[in-house]
This record gives structure tokens, sequence and C-alpha cells, in this order.
């Protein structure tokens, strides 16, 4: 047991500040654990969303001594011994009240997304796909959406185009159905019209920043860029479109 | 207050919670033209369902072809100790292969076979490989794919809205009135059909696999709405919960690792699984190491290894290690598959698991063995269902999910839940559908919804009050010492008493500041569905004299001939008691019977 002091910011859409909380610190206890002792001892209303406590459901997200992470996984024996913790809302989104945002815009951009188109079931009712194909897929489907990778996006955290571009989330949703293995949806040209893949300068800060280490600027949003570049600027690949209608470039 | 100024939304259906049951009724009404709302305590896609790891159940036969729904149902009624509803058994066994392979259609990505096809994995209580899966969160991949797939079919989804209570008129359902949790107000939903499907109560205990919001607010609702509660005295202890560190105690641990090999030791080193084999498995357990050897490599004349028995046997198993001096430093047994497995295998196959124990507890389970011990994970018994419609006992209530009873019996199997809620959601959809076509939107009683919100805000009027999470604490407090993995008579008795006090602390409880998102005042709603639903398994379990699946009783060890002639049903009496009786069971279909009792033989000589 020590005592520690954290720094949470409290407040709503109106304002707010920070205050600071004394508590004492066990063993093995991550940052989620110290706000719910804060919310048992010295604050039963600081609101803070939480579900699985495992890093499996996203909701914790939270930015902590300036860095985007889930409560839930951060651990207290990661900072020095008398270091003050400060904690704060996501920056992208708006306050609802003290560490939670209102994240509804990222559900918004999901709906605009076109869902899974498969070809019919072959005879004996079975798809067929292999593990290797699956591979790639599987990796942007790993995604718990909770939203760092939105939340450190420079697109949409500091020039505020949230409507020109979806966020690094929503571009693995879109990498997750255009290689997987079996859909025949097209969705190119309106990944670069309408959800915005030229904006992404690829700082990489999304992956950086993923809790499930997904690749998601080299294995989600590069490839897409490159089916965008394959479709509207390569002369012979505008043709071989423009004849054969062929959606997939890989 | 003037009830006309609080917010009304309309719906045919209201489906009451978005994990992966609520999700697949919510979709099986807009399919079928129902005006459908849905309402979660979290945001979308949040639910218990993506903590679910091993994966679903469904007899498809790509691994093992001498699989059909018939061994899978057999395997159902033995794990349930043959107090499953028959027919519900029948029906997810025989529908679960579709259900999962229309999730593939609506996106999921499953791993895969050799040949391209749906992969199959091993798990506690299956005789084939029989689990549809994604590494270990095959949880998160179904309600991933559930989410994105509704998004499209015109459901209004209310995030962060939480049920209080239903309407009634004249006994059916007319509405049922919730509160959003952003802003603190109260709103009405008038429907002709709730759905509920709000999972199960794991928060009345200290060491549990479940979040906050699993506190039984089905269960709660209702019972106050008069409906019948089935089967509450069992209670799955999932057998490995992390044990270490305290913050982390009870976070689940699959039982997949178990599946892909591993094996659980005592502080000797002994695989003490072999000296636990009930005499009901012993044909097809495998009794030596070497067996299980064999087993692990793909020798299919081999029989199981005893690690894969049943969930209560294991939990039931490591409680004794613990208690004879075997345990592990913090209480519970090694669960180790560094030394059976490379590591790069165990990173492919259980990267989750991998990925928790080294951010959690600091330990890699690559080369060390995890700590693990029981943690309450899953309600085998909730709200009683109509097997084939899932209505309630109540008009225009219909409940799916671990919220409802009778699929699992006294002990649910691994992967059953994920199936289940496909299925049963499925149904539930269906049902309120017949129901909704024939009936028009009941009158809102305003009294009783002036009542319910009056109850609701009491906590933020009271001048002073005992702190809510202060209250929780002493109810978990309660069922872990109380109402355990192993129960008594005594503790029984006990426990009902203390729950009868920490109902009066309830009645007084304090809740500080104003209702806009406010834990703390959550917390004090909750606690008055979380103490209906400990009250009922308390009951329940004292009045069962006997041993089986998921409630054990120290003084009536194992299995009564007459504890299958029973379901314990639990309701309100006239005077607002909680009330409870043996309902005698139904004969079993001669046909269910027939495969539930025959030679696994016999049924692999059944396929094509």
């Amino acid at each position: 047991m020590a005592e520690r002091t954290f720094r949470v910011w409290r407040g709503d859409k109106t304002g707010g500040q920070f205050v600071e909380y004394k508590i004492e610190i066990d063993k093995g206890m991550v940052v989620l654990d110290a706000i719910h002792r804060i919310q048992e001892q010295k604050a039963s209303d600081l609101a803070c969303r939480w579900n699985c406590k495992a890093g499996k459901c996203g909701s914790c997200s939270m930015e902590i001594n300036g860095k985007p992470k889930l409560g839930c996984m951060t651990r207290m024996n990661s900072f020095k011994e008398d270091e003050v913790i400060t904690i704060k809302p996501l920056k992208t989104f708006p306050i609802i009240k003290d560490l939670v945002t209102d994240v509804s815009w990222n559900y918004e951009q999901n709906k605009r997304i076109a869902p899974l188109k498969l070809p019919p079931r072959p005879k004996d009712g079975k798809y067929r796909m292999y593990q290797r194909d699956a591979d790639r897929v599987q990796e942007f489907r790993k995604c718990i959406e909770c939203y760092l990778c939105q939340n450190v996006c420079h697109v949409l955290r500091d020039q505020h185009k949230k409507d020109k571009f979806v966020g690094p989330r929503f571009m693995i949703r879109l990498a997750s159905l255009e290689m997987h293995p079996l859909d025949t949806e097209d969705r190119i040209e309106k990944i670069k019209n309408e959800y915005g893949s030229g904006y992404c300068n690829i700082t990489k800060c999304c992956t950086d920043v993923c809790p499930e280490h997904i690749h998601i600027t080299d294995n989600g949003i590069i490839p897409l860029k490159e089916r965008v570049v394959d479709r509207f600027f390569d002369p012979i690949a505008i043709l071989l479109h423009k004849i054969f209608g062929k959606k997939k470039s890989s | 207050m003037d009830i006309k100024e609080i917010q009304t939304i309309d719906h045919d259906v209201l489906v009451v919670g978005a994990g992966g049951a609520g999700i697949r009724a919510a979709i099986e009404c807009a399919q079928l033209g129902l005006n459908t709302g849905m309402i979660s305590k979290s945001l979308l896609g949040k639910a218990h369902t993506v903590m679910a790891e091993g994966g679903a159940a469904a007899a498809m036969g790509n691994v093992d072809k001498r699989d059909n729904w018939k061994i899978h149902f057999r395997d159902t009624m033995r794990g349930g100790k043959f107090l499953n509803q028959w027919r519900m058994a029948e029906l997810h066994a025989q529908q679960a292969p579709d259900r999962v392979r229309e999730l593939e259609e609506w996106g999921a990505v499953f791993d895969r076979t050799p040949d391209g096809l749906i992969n199959q994995r091993n798990f506690g209580g299956h005789r084939y490989p029989r689990l549809a899966h994604v590494g270990d969160r095959t949880g998160l991949e179904i309600i991933r794919t559930l989410q994105d797939f509704c998004i499209h079919k015109g459901i209004a989804t209310h995030m962060e809205c939480t049920g209080l209570d239903l309407l009634l008129d004249s006994g059916r359902v007319a509405g049922l009135v919730g509160y959003w949790r952003e802003t603190g107000r109260f709103v009405i939903f008038r429907t002709k059909a709730v759905i509920f499907a709000t999972g199960g109560g794991g928060r009345a205990w200290q060491v549990t696999s479940n979040s906050w919001e699993y506190t039984g607010d089905g269960l709660g609702m209702a019972y106050r709405a008069g409906a019948e509660l089935m089967d509450l005295e069992f209670t799955q202890f999932h057998p490995t919960g992390m044990m270490w560190p305290p913050s982390v105690k009870g976070t689940l641990v699959t039982e997949g690792v178990r599946g892909e090999g591993g094996v659980l030791l005592n502080n000797k080193g002994e695989r003490f699984m072999f000296k636990y084999i009930p005499q009901r498995f012993a044909a097809e357990t495998a009794d030596t190491i070497e067996e299980a050897e064999r087993w692990v490599k793909g020798d299919k004349n081999a029989r199981r290894p005893p690690e894969l028995l049943t969930r209560d046997v294991v939990a039931r198993a490591i409680k004794k290690e613990v208690e004879e001096g075997r345990g592990s430093p913090h209480g519970g047994a090694f669960l180790d598959i560094a030394s059976r497995r490379p590591a790069d295998f165990i990173k492919k196959k259980l990267p989750s698991m991998y990925h928790q124990f080294k951010e959690l507890a600091e330990v890699d389970i690559t080369k060390e063995p995890m700590e693990v011990g029981p943690t309450l994970h899953y309600f085998m018994g909730g709200i009683r269902v109509d097997a084939d419609t899932q209505a309630t006992t109540v008009p225009g209530l219909f409940a799916c999910g671990e919220c409802s009873a009778g699929m699992h019996g006294a002990n649910r199997l691994g992967g059953n839940s994920l199936s289940d809620l496909l299925v049963f959601g499925k149904l539930a959809g269906i049902g309120a559908r017949d129901y909704v076509k024939n009936v028009s939107q009941g009158k809102i009683d305003e009294g009783q919804a002036t009542a319910v919100i009056r109850n609701a805000t009491a906590p933020l009027n009271r001048e002073e009050g005992p702190n809510p999470y202060t209250v929780q604490e002493d109810l978990q407090k309660t069922m872990q010492q109380l109402v355990g993995l192993i129960r008594s008579a005594a503790e029984l008795q006990k426990a009902l008493s203390e729950i009868e006090r920490i109902k009066k602390d309830i009645e007084k409880v304090k809740a500080h500041a104003a209702p806009q998102y406010n834990p703390g005042w959550n917390a004090a709603i909750d606690l008055n569905n979380l103490i209906v639903t400990a009250q009922a398994v308390a009951m329940a379990a004292l009045a069962r004299e006997e041993s089986r699946g998921g409630h054990t009783r120290i003084d009536f060890e194992g299995e009564r001939e007459e504890g299958l002639t029973y379901n314990v049903i639990l309701n309100k009496d006239p005077n607002g008691k909680m009330q409870l009786r043996k309902e005698p069971r139904q004969t079993p279909p001669k046909h269910l019977a027939d495969i539930a009792y025959a030679k696994i033989e016999d049924l692999e000589r059944q396929n094509g």
C-alpha cells in the first residue's frame, strides 16, 4: 500500500478543472482500479466508462499523463513512485461529463459503410476461405473500438475534419471488408471521395496507440490508398476496370 | 411531477440489452417488419458477449464428421445433468449450425480448416471439436458482426439507456420506463412487447467475470411484473478465473487454454483432474496421462483428458485441492500450457490470454503457468420461458440469452452460450412478432410510471443514507461467503437473513450530486435488481436438497433421484413476498430421451 496522487478532470461541456485525489494503491492495481477507488471513497459521481476490465471491450479510453490509453490496461507500477497521475477525457470528442465523451459520431460513420456482400452459397451450403486469406482480415477484426486511434488522428483531433475523413478506425473497418476473401461490394470510389482516404498523411500515430497492436497504417490504410491510386490514377488499371468492371486489384 | 413532460418513444417491440441475444432478437424483429427499439446500459458492442472467448458450439461436423445435432443434444443434456428443458436443448442443437453459418454471411470471419471451412475446436463436455471460433476472441467477433449488421436494419438503438421497470395494462406489457445515463432524465417506451436480453447477475458476488452491468436487471424487472423465475440455484462458477493481482481476481481465462492442450496442476505438480472423474463420464474420459496425451495429438480412438470435464466438476476439483493444501500461492491451481505447446502456437491460438496475463499479471504464459481459480461466470437459471416462443409468464414479455432459464439445465457447457443467444435471440424475435400482430398497444398507467420514477429518484433526494458502493460490497461479501461454490443449509439461511438486513439499507441508500452520468446513483438503482437476484439464488439453493451441476450442497452430497422430478420456480406472492414452489417436470418426449440416453456409437452411426 502506498498513497498516490491523481489529478482527474472533472466537469462537463460548460467547462471544468482538475481535481486532486489522494488514495491508497495496492500491488497490481491499474489506473481504472484507482478510479473505482476514488468513486467508492471520494467522489461517487465521478463519471467514467468501463466494462470488461481486461482490455477486450474498449470502453475505458482516456488520456493518462498525456498518453491515450485504456485505463484497465495501464498498470500503476508503470509510473515512477512519486509521479502524479493526470487523467483527462479523450480530446477529440465532445465532453459529456468528467472522463466520458460523446463518441456517437463514430457509430454514425459505421452506418455510412456498405456492409459485406457475399456471392450465393456454393451447392453444399459451405463458404470456403483459406486461413492465410482470413489472417489478413482477422488482424483488422481484432479492433475493440476504443477509438484511441480516432483520438490521436491529426485530421480529427487538430484539423477537426470529421466531415471529411472517417478516421483510422473506419479505414480499418473498410480494409476488413475490402480485403475479405469473398466480398463482392465495391467501396473504392467512396473510400476516395466520401471517406477521405487522401486526408491521412501516414504519421502512424494511430498505429502507435492501438492497444490491439493492429498495423493500422501499414496493413490497412496504405493498401487502401494504393487501391484508390490504381483505380483513379493508373491508366492501365482504369482501362481494365472499364472493360471488365473488375472490382479487386489484389 | 407531470408525467406528460416525460419523453415518450413508441415501438412495436423494445429489446432490453444489446449483447449477442439482444442484438440477434432485434435483427429478427426488424427483419420481420416491426418497429424495433433496443436499449443498452453501455455503448453498442461493449456487452459481456465480448468476453466470450472459446467459441460458439454447433454440430457442423467440419472437423470430425461423426458429429451431428443429436450428439450435441446428448452432450448438452448430460452437461446439464438432465435438468434442461428438453425442447430447448433440441431446438438449440438443431438450429445452431444455421445460426453460425448465417453469421458468416453477415461478416464473421471464423478460423478455417485446411479445406477452407469454419474450423471447430474441442471444449469441455463436447464429444467432438464443435466450437466455431476466432482465436480466443470469438465473442468480440460475434458481437461486432451482429452490431455491424444491425445498424443497417432500421433498428432504433438507444445507447446508455437503462431499464427501470415494465409498465403493465391489465397484466400485459404496455411499455417500460428507463433513464438516460447521460442526462439522468426518464423515458417511457410505449410498446406492445418487450424482449429481455439483460444477461445474468454476477455482480452479486465478489469474484466474478461479469462487469458492472450484470446486476440481474431483467430478473428484477420481470419478477416485479409478476413473471416466474426458474432454476436460480444453478450458478456457474467458471473453473479458471485469474487469481492475481487482486484487482483482476475473477477475470475470465478461457477454457480454450485446456481445449488447446493446457493442463491443471497442483502445487506438487500433479495433474489432479484424474482423481475427479465422475462415474457418468468415466466411460468417455481418459484415465491415464498416456491416453490423454494421445487424444491431444489427435488419436481419435483415445478418450478426452479429464481437464475437459464439465465446468462444475473442474471448479469443485480445484476448490478441493486448495482446501487440502495443494493450492497455488494465491489459492488456486496452476494452468500450464507453456510446457505443452510452442510459444508461437500459444500466441496464435490464445492471443488475448497472452496479452491479458502479460499486461495485467506480468506473467508470460508461453514461459510460466497461470494461476487460476473459480469465478462466478454465468446464470443457468433466469426468467421462465416457453421453449418455442421465449414467451415468459407475463403476456407481451419475452426473454432470451443468459437472463432466460431452461436451455442449460443444471450446468452449461462452454460454447453453448454463444450458440444459445443466436438461436433463442432469433426465436424470441419470431415469438414477439407472432404476439404483436394480434394485440393493440396497451394503455400507459400514469400512476405506475410515476411510482417507478419516484423510486428511482429517491436515493438522490434523501438527506443522508448508506453509500451504494458499500451496500453493494456488503451484498457481494454475503453471497461470496454464504452462497458460493459449495453451500449448506445453515449458510444459506444466514444469507437470507443478511439479505433482509441489506434490503433495509437499500431502502435508505443515498446517492450524491446530480443525476447526470452519475455512477453512484446508477449503482444505487441497480441494487434493486441485484437484491432480487441474490434472494432468488439463495432461496432456490436452500430448496434443492442435492448436489447437481452448478449447485453443490455439502449437506446433501451427490445427485438425488428426486432432484430430477422438479424445477424450482420463484415468483412474487400477492403480498409482495418472494414465494417458491417445486414444479413437477414433464416426462421427456420419447424421441429425445432415446437420444439422451443412447450409446454414443449408435448416434455416430446415424451420419450419412
